[in-house]
C-alpha cells in the first residue's frame, strides 16, 4: 500500500549527479537542512554510475563522502512527477509518495543522450552509447561481443574505451563530425590540461580501434535482434556484422521539471544568472540543464549554486573564473559536435520516429509543428512523453517541443490523487498497476 | 555477499550476477522486453530510465522500468506485459 509522507527541507536538490552532489554538499556544509532526490538507487548520476564503490574515481569518492558527512538526506529511487504548489513537489518511489516542501530548490537534472532515427534503430541491441555502457555497469556480459560505436560527441570514445576494457571487440568508432571540427575542438582543449590529458589517454586506450570521421549509421539489420549495421563512411556504405550498436548523438539537457516550474528556457537550456539562479525566485539550476558542459563545469556550477543558496556570494564569486573557462570549453563542444544536415535524411518514410506510439517519419512529415503532430499522430504522447522523439523531431523538422504537462513522468494513480490537496487515495483496491503518462 | 541471485523470467529460472538490473536478466534470458504497438520486439535504449522501452512486469507490477530495478531473489519477471 502506498504511504504518503511529507518532508520539509531548507534546500531540495533534484538530481544526484556531480552538480547535485556539489550543490548539496555545499549547502549542507553551510548548515542548511538539505536533501537530494534521485531516480537512481545510488548517487553519482550517469557519469559516475556504478562508481560509488571501491573502484570510484577520486572525485566521485570525495564528493560522495562530503555529501555523507555533511548529513545530506538522500531520497534515492524517487522521481519528481509534479509540483503541488510553488514550494512543494510530489515525488514517488516504488511504494511511497512524498510531498517535498522546500525553501530553495536546486535543479540538477542532468542530461540524456540524443537519439536520431534511422532504418532499423528500433531493433533490440541498438542502444545509446551511454545506454550500453550503463547496461554493462549494471551487469550485462559484454566480453567477446562485437560492438559498433557510432554517433557524435566525446561520450563515444569514453563508452568505447569502457566497453573494450570489459572485453568487447570494437570494430570501429564512427563520428559524424569532420576532422576540421575535431581539430578546432582539440585546439580548445589545449587551454584545459585535464581534459586534454583525458582525451589523449582515451585515444591511447583505443589505439587499435579505427576511429573514423564523416561517418554514421544508415541502417541496422536483424531478424529479431541486431545482426549487422550499415555504416556510411566518406559517402561509401559498408556492412559490419555486430552484436550491439552503441549509438548516441551527443546530449540534450533534461529541462522538463524546470519547464513545469516555469523557469525561463533559452535555446533548450535553463537560463540562469551569475549565481545560477533561474528566472523563478528561490529556484537555482546547475550542470547540464544550463547547457551541456561536462563533469567539471557541473561540479563548479553546483558549488556556485550551493554558496549562492547559503548566502555566501563571495565564495561563489571565487569560482566564476573556473566556470568561465569551462563554459568556453562547452561552447567548443557545441560547435565541434553540431549535427550535420545529411543526418536529417537518415529516416526513410516508413522509419519509426516515436518509439512509444510507433509513429513513422511519413506521418510526421504531414504536420508543421510538434503540437499538431502530437494531436494528430500521438507522437510524444507515450510513456517517455517525448523525451526521445522530441529532440529527434527538433532536429529533423526544426520543431519546438515546447510544452510540458504534469505528471512529467508516468505516475501511479495514488500519486496523481495526492496531487490534489483535497483528495485522499482510496485504500481498498491495489490500483498500482494503472500508469498514466499520456498528455 | 552472494555472487549470484536467482529469479524467473517468463517462468524460466535464471542465475544472474548479484547487483544486476532486471534489464540485464531479461537480456541474459535472450528475450525482448516488450512488443511495440505495431508488433515490433523492443529492448532497452537509454539504460537510464528515460525511454521506457525496457518496461516489463516485475512481481506483478506491470510497466516497471527494468533498467532501474536491481534483481532480487525469486523475483518474477514477465516480459511483454
Amino acid at each position: 500500500m502506498t504511504r504518503k509522507a511529507q518532508k520539509r527541507f531548507d534546500v531540495l536538490v533534484i538530481g544526484g549527479g556531480p552538480a547535485g552532489m556539489a550543490a548539496a554538499a555545499t549547502t549542507a556544509e553551510c548548515g542548511l537542512r538539505t536533501a537530494v532526490v534521485d531516480d537512481n538507487l545510488n548517487l553519482g548520476g550517469q557519469i559516475w554510475r556504478g562508481d560509488s564503490q571501491a573502484s570510484a574515481p577520486a572525485d566521485a569518492a570525495q564528493w560522495a563522502s562530503r555529501v555523507q558527512s555533511a548529513g545530506v538526506t538522500i531520497l534515492a529511487g524517487a522521481r519528481v512527477v509534479h509540483q503541488l504548489e510553488p514550494g512543494i513537489l510530489i515525488a514517488e518511489t516504488e511504494n511511497e509518495v512524498y510531498e517535498l516542501a522546500y525553501s530553495t530548490l536546486v535543479l540538477a537534472t542532468g542530461a540524456r543522450e540524443r537519439f536520431l532515427p534511422f532504418p532499423g534503430w528500433t531493433l533490440p541491441n541498438v542502444m545509446g552509447a551511454g545506454g550500453l555502457q550503463a547496461m554493462v555497469k549494471a551487469g550485462l556480459p559484454i566480453r567477446g561481443k562485437r560492438v559498433v560505436v557510432a554517433g557524435t560527441g566525446p561520450l563515444l570514445l569514453a563508452a568505447a574505451s569502457y566497453l573494450q576494457k570489459h572485453g568487447a571487440e570494437i570494430p570501429v568508432v564512427c563520428e559524424q563530425a569532420s576532422w576540421v571540427d575535431l581539430a578546432r575542438f582539440g585546439l580548445a582543449l589545449f587551454g584545459q590540461s585535464g581534459k586534454l590529458r583525458r582525451s589523449l589517454q582515451l585515444k591511447r586506450e583505443l589505439a587499435r580501434v579505427p576511429f573514423v570521421v564523416d561517418s554514421w549509421p544508415v541502417g541496422a539489420h536483424g531478424q529479431t535482434v541486431l545482426e549487422s549495421v550499415l555504416i556510411s563512411r566518406h559517402g561509401r556504405v559498408e556492412t559490419i556484422p555486430c552484436d550491439y550498436l552503441a549509438c548516441g548523438f551527443h546530449l540534450v539537457p533534461n529541462i522538463e521539471l524546470a519547464q513545469l516550474i516555469g523557469c525561463q528556457i533559452l535555446n533548450g537550456c535553463v537560463r540562469v544568472d551569475d549565481l545560477q539562479q533561474t528566472s523563478v525566485p528561490s529556484v537555482f539550476c546547475a550542470g547540464e540543464p544550463t547547457g551541456i558542459g561536462g563533469l567539471e563545469l557541473a561540479l563548479v556550477e553546483g558549488q556556485i549554486a550551493g554558496f549562492a543558496v547559503a548566502n555566501r556570494p563571495a565564495d561563489a564569486q571565487r569560482l566564476f573564473g573556473s566556470r568561465d573557462k569551462l563554459r568556453h570549453f562547452a561552447r567548443a563542444l557545441d560547435r565541434a559536435f553540431r549535427l550535420r544536415c545529411e543526418l536529417r535524411r537518415l529516416p526513410l518514410p516508413e522509419t519509426i520516429v516515436c518509439r512509444c506510439e510507433d509513429v513513422t517519419h511519413r506521418k510526421l512529415s504531414q504536420h508543421n509543428s510538434w503540437r499538431a503532430a502530437k494531436l494528430h499522430t500521438r507522437c510524444g504522447m507515450g510513456p517517455c512523453q517525448g523525451r526521445i522523439c522530441g529532440p529527434a523531431t527538433q532536429f529533423l523538422f526544426r520543431w519546438n517541443p515546447d510544452s510540458v504537462r504534469p505528471p512529467i513522468f508516468p505516475a501511479r494513480v495514488e500519486s496523481l490523487a495526492s496531487m490534489s490537496p483535497h483528495l485522499e487515495p482510496e485504500p481498498a483496491e491495489p490500483i498500482h498497476s494503472a500508469m498514466i503518462g499520456g498528455q | 555477499m552472494p555472487e549470484t541471485v536467482e529469479l524467473t523470467v517468463n517462468g524460466t529460472r535464471l542465475e544472474v550476477p548479484f547487483g544486476s538490473t532486471v534489464a540485464v536478466a531479461v537480456a541474459i534470458a535472450g528475450v525482448a522486453c516488450r512488443t511495440s504497438v505495431t508488433g515490433e520486439p523492443r529492448g532497452p535504449l537509454c539504460g537510464m530510465g528515460v525511454c521506457f522501452e525496457c518496461r516489463v512486469s516485475i512481481n506483478g507490477v506491470p510497466h516497471s522500468r527494468s533498467c532501474q530495478v536491481v534483481c532480487a531473489a525469486d523475483m518474477e519477471v514477465i516480459t511483454d506485459c
